[in-house]
């Protein structure tokens, strides 16, 4: 289709000479985007597996060392991060629409939005270390001891697998944190060339991809979110 | 086929619909609901704010057919990983 455009779209700096037009090249991108994302549901995939599978074989501990998760903190990063993904849809509606202040505006709040994010995420890390819950030895001097008490441990419960709740929660939320910071860094490209006027209703498939992206670490947060803090709350939580 | 612009008032519906959900799971996390049934109003929020993520701000709603078809493909494996682990570890009474 589109016969009559491929010899005005060839003309476009953006068109690669291996598409005939500028509609192809985008749906390329957006597919190349998704057989990624599939990738990477596969790859979380593999540790909500391994929560799933200990939970089901652990559920005192992995309520008592979930509840003492803050979640205050949690509840906002998860408001944080929807509202981030809402101006990141504003980022691609308003390059769609040819609005550049527009654009501008939304891929800024995103980036500070992701950047907020990440600063929560860090509060909620130091308050783990300081209450002695990163798993092993992972922090050299500053091995998993937390006080039973604190913990409001019961009897029969093994703090071993309160442990094994603790190493799925960083690497969980370690490895989602890794990919916000690999979001903020395509962000600030995107940032970048939007400032130099590169993205256009005609050409805006890099927007469109990492907002892909972005979303899609959205969604595992989605996931994260109750799975980790909320789960378990109704056994009696203690906040924080 | 041409691309669709999703308007602005359905990315700010469904925003609102996203804070709305999170909202009520974290109140549902503090009702003791009977049985496994906690578990299950927590993930059918979740999968419910998923989907709309997915089909809205990630546009596969408006979108061709093949990204249908490598969505779909992504849940059916998941569904393969969870349902042939399972199949083995909660069938083994002795563990």
């Amino acid at each position: 289709m589109a016969e009559t455009y491929v010899e005005h779209e060839v003309s476009h700096p953006a068109l690669q000479h291996h598409f005939e037009n500028l509609e192809q090249q985008r749906e390329a991108g957006t597919l190349g985007m998704w057989v990624f994302l599939v990738t990477e549901i596969m790859f979380f995939g593999g540790m909500f597996l391994a929560y799933t599978l200990y939970r089901s074989k652990y559920p005192e501990a992995f309520a008592i060392a979930s509840n003492h998760l803050d979640i205050k903190l949690g509840a906002i990063n998860t408001a944080v991060l929807i509202f981030s993904s809402f101006t990141m849809a504003m980022a691609v509606y308003s390059t769609q629409v040819g609005k550049r202040r527009a654009q501008i505006i939304s891929l800024v709040l995103t980036i500070v939005l992701g950047l907020a994010f990440l600063g929560i995420k860090a509060v909620e890390y130091y308050q783990k270390y300081e209450d002695h819950l990163i798993p092993g030895s992972l922090i050299p001097g500053n091995p998993f001891n937390p006080d039973p008490h604190a913990m409001h441990l019961t009897p029969g419960v093994s703090m071993q697998h309160v442990q094994m709740f603790y190493w799925i929660y960083f690497a969980m939320t370690g490895m989602h944190a890794l990919h916000m910071i690999i979001g903020v860094g395509l962000l600030s490209v995107l940032l970048y060339f939007s400032l130099k006027r590169r993205y256009t209703p005609e050409y805006h498939n890099p927007v469109e991809v990492i907002g892909l992206y972005w979303h899609f670490v959205d969604i595992v947060w989605i996931f994260l979110f109750p799975l980790l803090y909320l789960l378990g709350r109704h056994l009696g939580g203690h906040a924080g | 086929m041409s691309e669709h612009i999703v308007p602005v008032r359905v990315y700010v519906s469904i925003f609102l619909a996203l804070i709305v959900g999170t909202t009520l799971t974290v109140w549902a996390a503090f009702q003791d609901f009977p049985g496994p049934l906690n578990v299950i109003v927590a993930m059918t929020i979740a999968v419910v704010k998923a989907t709309l993520v997915v089909l809205y701000f990630m546009h596969v709603r408006y979108s061709a057919r093949l990204i249908w078809v490598i969505v779909a493909s992504a849940l059916f494996w998941m569904g393969i990983l969870f349902a042939l682990t399972f199949s083995d570890y909660l069938t083994r009474g002795w563990m």
